[in-house]
Order: structure tokens, then sequence, then C-alpha cells
């Protein structure tokens, strides 16, 4: 407890500042210091943070995301500017255990003591976990902090090795709106959730009745195994080291781990220690200041009762951290009311509650409109005259969430139930026209409509991150970001998705009209559909189009000029000019046969060899005219191109699966062969990867791909979305127990849908993040085919697999073809003098290093004494030896 | 990432010396275009001109690459058949590669992009279009009976 991995001191702390010390570096306390530090200019206070979390402030209401793509980095709350300033304390790790209140001290457990003027108490809650027996076990967990997670996660690993492949199942003690995120969780990382609530309903403080039964039906859909109305009784491990919890109702489930959401407690006891009052059902009694009955201590966030009230939500607690930032600035703010409204989509179902949900004003009327086809509920309760909105209930459908909350207690623009009608039914919608300007757009951070407006009529704002940075908007849950950029629509901001100067269509646009007009030729296209006569960024999209919609060797006709010199060379062009060759060697294998082609190619001709990330093995410093020549011998041995230099599949990596491996549970060679043999050759918007793993050790990285598969015992998992890269993400799961050829299908639409319509250079995963509804809207559109175009991916993608030929081996055999490949047209003979090679490491790179190369060793963390030599005979007390660096 | 120290040869600088070249499209549509020549070395014609190659060998909206007086040289046609000639050399790679970019047009620029880092170079006076301290040198061009040909010092 007395680690101190963060401590920072102030340089030179102002003797004449006062001191707040704030409890609880989590969401409410730190949002209550940058507040603080940005209202008091002039330094008149130092605070000194005490964090019992080992890591500063996250968004806890993102934490979810943290198992699926989320970094702890992208979740992290202070940024640089507040972790280095000079009147900020961060003391990580080191809980606040007492306060002496006369003589204004306040006790760690690391036994600091630091003297404070103001206290604010910002700890926050404590999940509450009922007395059941078993509780205390391993494998049972509380889901609110990232070490909760991560000890989630590694018990989860933990249990698939140990017994298998398979599914796991999860159970969730409760089933409220954290419980069901925690299910969600438990499915994100591959277990079958189970929920147990002892309520006769999901989610019973949101949603009413009728909502309920709608939102069990969607998520057990969904493969969620709700029980209601039960409890648990115990947690007993069994004798295969699992978990078997038993329900009062009889029920026994066997499960790998256990979460228990059932609510949560004020983290209020350090107030009760040192005698502060409580309140009834806990949390530190505050006014509408949120100070305590000592007037030099304030409580805010979850942990405070307002006026004997607790929030459990970001939202009222970020308002008490401003209110007493204001306070200790000189303002007189005070805490009213907060809007407990909520919007959740989990499992992809949409469930939003706000204002009166339960209708208990006197005379409130409820309009209700129950779908059971369409899978939506919708409820307005409204005043007796059914003119005011008071709150409602939305499941299946929460499009309308921030519209019909932006009317809560105003009057309604007409008959409530049109508001909630399907369109097309004489609906009147609402659209943010509508809105009045004190309608709150973000909730979490109270941003109304009239402020997001002014910062966009000011300039300050023209997209939506730019919106979301000035204001604060859709930076917390981030519900609202599709109506940030709704707003920005209704106050005329355009956002250009040009492909680029020559056409004002978006990539997907233009490739709906290509595929709509038949058009086959770029000068047809730009002639019709754009201006001037293309660029660098057109030419090569439309050849893709062209690639996946008329079909066609890539160098036919006109084709040829549109393509980028690496396409237009069926090569890798690499720095100094030369081109780099990579044969397809599919799933990864290759004969002993083969790689003595290669080997004997790549030493008549000099290349350097490198074996690949995706499993292939690629030779780099051929010269353009030496191309033809050692594609001769590569496709006389059997092999084809590897479409290296294509937006196009490049690999699909494989493991070694049921063949050799012992753990294997399904033929995961095979599978990727297959695939890669399907998918070759096909042109997309940006380059595709995938993997294929035999079971759920992933030893092929399928998730880091574009689309990953990974055996089950009863089928394969389908991942989509995952790259490395610059912005590395893992692939998320769209759909699990898959047969082959349902695993086929969804692949081939999941392939075309995306060539179809993403953006220029756009990868799967933020293809998948800016399509409205993300996932679960992919899933509908390709599992369901809710867009009524399954079949005509699925035709389009059979005549790509049927018309595949192999690039290289049409060009050897079209003189016309081959004439491209020449050092100089008027000298043909003579290679380009401008390529040279040198040594390096006893291997032949390219002359002229570029800055800052070769790396020598000592960047390589090995301290400067170097013997000479192009290998690395290095001796040094660096913990890594030579070999570790792959010399 | 443009930085001129990265310049691996002066050669692409030498600018402006050089009149700017095109040739109508007349000759471009002679019916009877000369054979390919196959030579092993440049063929220098007495007025300082080099024979390149006949006007077919060079797609519309691409170029191809030709020795010329010991310089690489980039020649390139456009959609309206216009010819130019550019030096070879991408002043920011160093790579002999000008000949292997996408020939277009930016603001009604016609220009053709380095495959390298992909900055655009006007094909009539060999500007960049992304970096106004940078250019390459261009050369007159003509077509004499179907047979493209390159004028150098
Ligand atoms: C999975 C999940 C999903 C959620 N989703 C939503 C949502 O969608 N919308 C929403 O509005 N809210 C949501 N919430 C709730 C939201 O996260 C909380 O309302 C918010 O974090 C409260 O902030 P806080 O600062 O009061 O408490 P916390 O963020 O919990 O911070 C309290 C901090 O104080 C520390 N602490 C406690 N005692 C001491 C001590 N004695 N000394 C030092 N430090 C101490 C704790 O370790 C903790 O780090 C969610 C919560 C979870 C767990
Ligand atoms: S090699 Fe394949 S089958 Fe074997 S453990 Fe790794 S992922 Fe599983």
């Amino acid at each position: 407890m007395t680690a101190e991995p963060r401590t920072r001191s102030a340089a030179e702390p102002d003797r004449s500042a006062r001191t707040v010390v704030v409890v609880g570096h989590g969401m409410v306390g730190h949002r209550f210091v940058e507040s603080l530090r940005r209202r008091d200019t002039d330094g008149a206070y130092r605070v000194v943070l005490l964090a019992e979390e080992s890591r500063p402030a996250y968004d806890r209401v993102a934490l979810s995301s943290y198992l699926g793509k989320a970094s702890e980095e992208e979740l992290a709350l202070a940024d640089e500017d507040f972790l280095a300033d000079d009147l900020v304390d961060l003391h990580l790790d080191d809980r606040a255990v007492d306060v002496d209140r006369s003589a204004r001290v306040v006790t760690t457990a690391g036994g600091r003591r630091v003297p404070y003027d103001e206290l604010v108490l910002a700890t926050g809650s404590v999940p509450f976990v009922p007395p059941v027996p078993g509780r205390e076990l391993d494998d049972v967990f509380v889901y609110r902090t990232l070490d909760d997670l991560d000890a989630l996660r590694s018990a989860t690993e933990a249990a698939t090795a140990r017994a298998g492949a398979g599914r796991h199942a999860g159970v969730v003690v409760g089933g409220g709106l954290l419980g069901l995120e925690a299910a969600d969780a438990l499915r994100t990382l591959g277990l079958v959730p189970h929920v147990v609530e002892m309520a006769p309903r999901l989610m019973p403080v949101q949603v009413d009745e009728g909502g309920g039964a709608l939102l069990r039906r969607l998520v057990g859909d969904l493969g969620l195994r709700v029980h209601t109305g039960v409890s648990t009784s115990e947690i007993r491990r069994d004798h295969r080291g699992g978990l078997t919890v038993f329900l009062s109702d009889g029920t026994e489930l066997d499960a790998s781990v256990v979460v228990f959401s059932a609510g949560i407690r004020p983290a209020d006891a350090l107030a009760r220690d040192i005698g502060l009052p409580v309140a009834e059902r806990g949390g530190v009694l505050v006014d509408g200041r949120c100070r305590t009955q000592d007037e030099h201590v304030w409580a805010i966030g979850e942990v405070a009762a307002v006026d004997g009230k607790t929030y459990g939500l970001v939202a009222p607690g970020y308002a008490m951290a401003e209110v007493v930032a204001d306070r200790l600035t000189g303002g007189g703010s005070r805490f009213t009311e907060a809007d407990m409204s909520t919007k959740l989509k989990l499992l992809g179902v949409d469930v939003a509650s706000f204002g009166d949900a339960h209708a208990t004003a006197g005379g409130a009327l409820e309009v209700r409109l129950d779908d059971p086809v369409a899978g939506t509920y919708s409820k307005l309760v409204v005043t007796d005259d059914g003119r005011t909105l008071l709150g409602g209930v939305l499941v299946g459908d929460a499009s309308n969430y921030e519209t019909l909350r932006g009317f809560l207690g105003e009057a309604l623009p007409g008959d409530p139930m049109a508001l909630i009608a399907p369109a097309g039914e004489g609906a009147v919608g609402v659209g943010i026209d509508a809105l009045p300007d004190g309608a709150q757009i973000c909730s979490c951070n109270a941003v109304t409509k009239g402020a997001l407006v002014e910062a966009i009529a000011s300039g300050e704002a023209s997209t939506v991150p730019e919106l979301k940075a000035c204001t604060r908007a859709g930076t917390t849950c981030g519900s609202c970001v599709p109506t940030l950029g709704k707003v920005l629509a209704s106050c005329g901001v355009e956002v250009s998705t040009a492909l680029c100067e020559h056409f004002t269509q978006s990539r997907a646009e233009l490739y709906e009209i290509v595929m709509a007009t038949g058009l086959t030729t770029f000068s047809q296209i730009v002639g019709e559909y754009g201006t001037g006569r293309g660029c660098d960024v057109c030419k090569p999209a439309v050849a893709s189009m062209l690639a996946t919609l008329a079909g066609g060797h890539v160098l036919d006709g006109e084709q040829a000029v549109l393509q980028d010199t690496n396409d237009h060379f069926l090569a890798n062009m690499q720095r100094n000019g030369t081109y780099s060759i990579v044969p397809r060697l599919p799933g990864g294998e290759v004969s002993g046969e083969g790689l003595i082609v290669i080997g004997e190619i790549a030493r008549d001709f000099g290349l350097y060899t490198k074996i690949t990330g995706g499993q292939r093995i690629d030779m780099f410093g051929a010269r353009v005219e030496q191309l033809p020549a050692i594609w001769r011998r590569l496709v006389d041995a059997g092999f084809e191109s590897g479409h290296a230099y294509g937006k196009a599949l490049r690999t699909v990596k494989s493991c070694v699966g049921t063949d050799w491996c012992r753990y294997g549970v399904q033929d995961s060679v095979s599978l990727a062969v297959a695939l890669e043999l399907r998918y070759r050759g096909l042109r997309s918007p940006h380059k595709l990867k995938s993997g294929v793993s035999g079971c759920a050790r992933e030893c092929a990285e399928a998730r880091s791909k574009d689309f990953g598969v990974i055996a089950t015992e009863h089928g394969w998992n389908l991942y989509v979305g995952g790259n490395g890269g610059f912005t590395p993400r893992h692939a998320e799961l769209i759909a699990s127990d898959l047969d082959t050829t349902t695993l086929v299908r969804t692949i081939d639409r999941f392939l075309m849908f995306y060539v179809r319509t993403a953006d220029r250079l756009q990868r799967t995963a933020p293809w998948i993040e800016g399509l409205e509804g993300g996932l679960d809207h992919l899933r509908e559109v390709i599992m369901e085919d809710s867009l009524g175009i399954c079949p005509s991916l699925d035709e389009q993608m059979a005549r790509h697999v049927s018309s595949y030929a192999d690039e290289w081996a049409a060009v050897l055999d079209d003189p016309e073809k081959l004439a491209r490949f020449t050092s100089f047209v008027n000298a043909p003979g003579t290679p380009d003098p401008s390529v040279e090679f040198v040594d390096h490491r006893g291997h032949r790179v390219p002359a002229g290093m570029r800055d800052g190369q070769p790396t020598e060793v000592p960047e390589l963390g090995f301290g400067p004494r170097v013997i000479a030599g192009p290998r690395l005979p290095v001796h040094d007390s660096a913990s890594r030896s030579p070999e570790e660096v792959g010399v | 990432m443009t930085e001129p120290s990265r310049w691996s040869s002066s050669a692409a600088l030498r600018l402006r010396e050089h009149p700017t070249g095109t040739t109508a499209g007349a000759e471009a549509k002679d019916p009877s275009p000369a054979p390919v020549a196959v030579a092993t070395g440049p063929v220098t014609t007495p007025s300082g001109w080099t024979e390149v190659c006949p006007l077919e060998r060079v797609q519309p909206e691409r170029a191809v690459a030709a020795l010329v007086a010991g310089e690489p040289v980039a020649v390139v046609r456009t959609h309206d058949d216009r010819i130019f000639a550019l030096h070879n050399l991408d002043p920011f790679s160093g790579a002999s590669v000008l000949s292997r970019g996408i020939v277009g047009d930016v603001g009604g620029t016609p220009v053709i992009a380095s495959p390298i880092f992909k900055q655009h170079f006007a094909l009539a006076d060999g500007r960049c279009l992304e970096d106004a301290d940078v250019a390459v040198a261009t050369y007159p061009v003509r077509v004499v009976e179907g047979v493209v040909q390159v004028g150098h010092a």
C-alpha cells in the first residue's frame, strides 16, 4: 500500500495557497479538480489528490469497452497537462484512512499526513455483494474497476485453458443496468452469459413491465440466458475446478466465473468513521451546496446524499463537482434535482428511460406502443392534458431518445402517440430543429442544444470532433455523438465526403453509380459524373471498383493507366525504385520444393529475403525489368501472385490446428487455405488480412485481422474489424459457433458489403464504427438481410470467385503487357544506374541510407561496447542477449 | 517527411534551363508511325534530339522512362495527346521513378504524381505543387514521323 508509482510534488508550492484535499480520484473527483483549476485562475488553491486505485482517473462509464477495443490510455481522463500541473499533487495507491477534523489533517494508509483547508470526499461507491455463501471464492468478481476487469479477464482465460475448448458459461448476479453490461462483457470474453435477477423483470428501476418483457426477449435472442424472479442461494467449487451456482428455484448453473452486480452502496465508511452524518440508506449527507455538517468538508459524486438522495450516474456527480468548485472560488451555485435519464445499447438492444418513467406524478397518463413484430416498445408519460412530456421508456429502438428527452417538461409539438409511431404512419417525427435551445443533448456533461449551436455559429466547431473538444458533449458515454452530427447538419454544416477534387461523391456513392450504370471505363465515369481528368486519388479508387464490378485483368486497356505503380507493375515499389515480390503461400503452407525454388530465385537475382508477419516470404530488390523473369520461374514452379501490392486480400494466416496441435478442435489450416483461395485477388478499399486459429488459444492472432476465425467445439466464431498498424484494434465477435457454410457466406457478405460501402483507404474497423448502428447493424445486414441486398452480395462474390485468374500468369502470356517491364524504353539493356546496393549485416540493401540509418547497435540498448563487423558479437551487461534481437 | 536533406541527386534540381516542350496532336495521329526502335543505347540525332520510342509505346495518361544523354527522363502522354518530358528522378526519395506515377490533373494543372511519397509535379514546368522550392527539370519534346524525340543541351 505504500507503493507510490506516480507521486509528484509541486515544485515550489505557494506558501499562501490554501490546500484542498480530494479523497478519491474517480470520475467526479477528477472533474472537480479540473473545474477548480480552470476557475482558480490565480492559483489560490493547491490540490492534493489521494487515490486508492493505482491509476489516475479513468472513464468508468466506458469501463466495458476495456474488454473490447479500448486501451487503458484511451480511457484515461487525466491528460498530460493535468498530470504536470504544479498545483496538483496526485498520490496513487494511497487510501485515506482517517481525518482529524479539528486539526484538519488527513492520514493515509501509507502513513502520509496531509493538512487541509478544505476537504472534498469523492469516494464513489462500492459494489454491493449480497451474503451468498461462496461469494468469497476465487473466480467470483465485482464489476467496478479496471483491476476488476483485468482479474475477470485472466480468470476467464485461465478457465478456458484449464477446461479446454468449447463455450463456457459465466453467471451475473443482478439484472439491472450494470448487470446487463457485465453480461455483455462476459459475452465479449467468449462466455455464454446467464443473468440472475430477483425482480420479475430485467432493469426493474428503469423500465416498466412491458418494456422489461420485450427486453428479455430481445437479449434472449442474442444469447443471454435470463433467470428472473429467482435469487442466488449458493456458489460452490465443483470437482473440475469450475463453479456451480445454485438458484432458489433449484436450477444449477455451471460457470467459469461469477460476477456480482447487485447494486452499489455509497463508499461512506470514512465519513462514518469521522462522525459525519450519513443518510438513512447510506451516503454522506450534504446540503444543496454539497457541504457536510462540517463547513470545511464537502462530498460529491456517488458518495454524496444531497438532501438525503444519492445518484448512481455520472452526470449528477459532475454537476456536484461544478457546484463545489464554484463555491470554493466564490460562487453561489446549488445542486438542483438531477436528470436520471438513461440510454444504453446492450447486446445491440436500445434501452432508454427518462424523466418520470414509472408515471408516479399525480394524474400522469401513459401512452404506449408495443410492437412485438418490430421488436419495439415505447411509452411516454404525459400530464393529464396530454400536452407536456414527463418521462418515458423506449426499448428496441431508442433513436428518438435525445429528441424526446429534450422535450421533458416542455409542451409537445403534437399528439404524443404520433411521436412514437413508426415513421411512415403519419408520424410527425421530431427533428433537431423542433428542439428548444434549452434541451439537453449531452446529459453526462449537461450540454444544451443552445450551447452546441453557439459553438457552431461562432466558428469554433465545424466537425463532430471539434464540437466534442470545445463543448465536452459526447465525451463521456458517447450516446449523443450521432445527435451532434444532426445538430451540425441542422446548422447547415456539411462534412465533405467527396472522393477528391474530381468527384463530389464519396467512394460509396460512386460505387453505387458505377454498379447501377454498368459503366466500365474511367473516362466515361469521370466524363459523366466527375470533372477534369482524375488524379492519383480517384483513379486507383475507380480501378478498384471496376475490378470488383467489371472484372477483367487490372492491366487491361485503360484500366492499366489508373493503377498505382504497385498494381501497374504487380509488385511493391520500395524506396529506391526497386520492387519486392511476394508469391502466395495460402494459409502460410509451403513445400520444401517451393522453398528451394524461392531460395534459388533469391540467390540468382541477389534478392534480400524476409519472412513477413502474414506467413509469407518477401523478396526485395528486383529491378522492374527483372520482374517477368522472376515470375516466369515462380509461375512455372506453381506459385501465383500474392497480391501484396494491391489493396486486396493479402493473407489468411493460420495456426497448425488439428493436424498437429494437441489442443486444436478444428482444421484451421484447411479453412485458412480455402478462404485465401476464395478471396484471393479481391480488390477492396484497403488491404484485407485474415487469420484462422484452431482453438481459443488463438495462435494465429486472428483477432488482429480484418476478419478472423477462431474454432470452437461446435464450429467457428467470426470476428471482424481488427487490424495492427497505426491504430491497433481487436476484431469483435459478430457471430459464434457457425458451421463452415454459414461462416463462408457471412464472410462473403461482410467483404462485399465493405467493398461497396467503405471509404477509400478505410480499413474495416473504422468502417464498422462509421456504420450507423455499428456492429449490430452490420450483423443485421449480412446475417438477417435487413437491407435485402444479400442475394446481390452473394452473387457478386460468386462472380469474383469464378472469374479469378492469376494476374502474373496472364501478364507473362501477353507481350503487350510485358512491354512495360523495361528499364528505359530506348535502352532496354541498360539498368537504372541510380539503383545501387550495399552490404548490411551480411544482407543486400539499397545504397544511400536514409537519415538515421543504419540503426547502430547502441540504439538497440547495448551501449557503446560494439565490436566491429556486420554481425553483432556484443557482450554487455544488458539483460538481453544478442540472439534475442534476432541477428 | 520531405526535408530537402534527403535529395540524393542535384540532377533533379537542374531546372528551367530547358524550355518547356510540348507538341501538338497532329503528329500524334500520324497514321504511319515508324517501327518500334529496339536500340541498346540511346540514339542521338545530330540536332541534339534523342529518339525515344514510337508514340504508341506511351499509353495516354501514363509515362515511360527513357535515357537521354545519360539522364533518366520520364516521357508523359496526356489524354489529349500532349507529350511532356521531365527528369525521372523523384527529388524527395532520390529514386528514378517519376515515369511510374499516375498522370492526371490537380486544380486544372496536368501533373504526374510521384509513386513514392505522392507529391505532384506539373508536367509543363516540373514544379512541385506541394513544395514551391522544389522542381524537376523539363525537356523539349517533339514527335517526328510518329517517333517521340526528347531534346537535350
Ligand atoms: C460498468 C459501469 C458502467 C456505468 N455506466 C454508466 C452510464 O452509462 N452512465 C452513467 O451516468 N453512469 C454510469 N456508471 C456510473 C458512473 O461510473 C459513476 O456514477 C461515476 O463513476 C461516479 O463517480 P465518482 O467519482 O463518484 O466515483 P468513482 O468513479 O467510483 O470514483 C471514486 C474513487 O474513489 C476512490 N476511493 C474510495 N475510497 C477512497 C479512500 N478512502 N481514499 C482514496 N480513494 C478512495 C475509489 O477507489 C475510486 O477510484 C457506470 C458504472 C460502471 C461501473
Ligand atoms: S496452434 Fe491452433 S489449435 Fe493449437 S493451441 Fe494454437 S490456436 Fe489452438
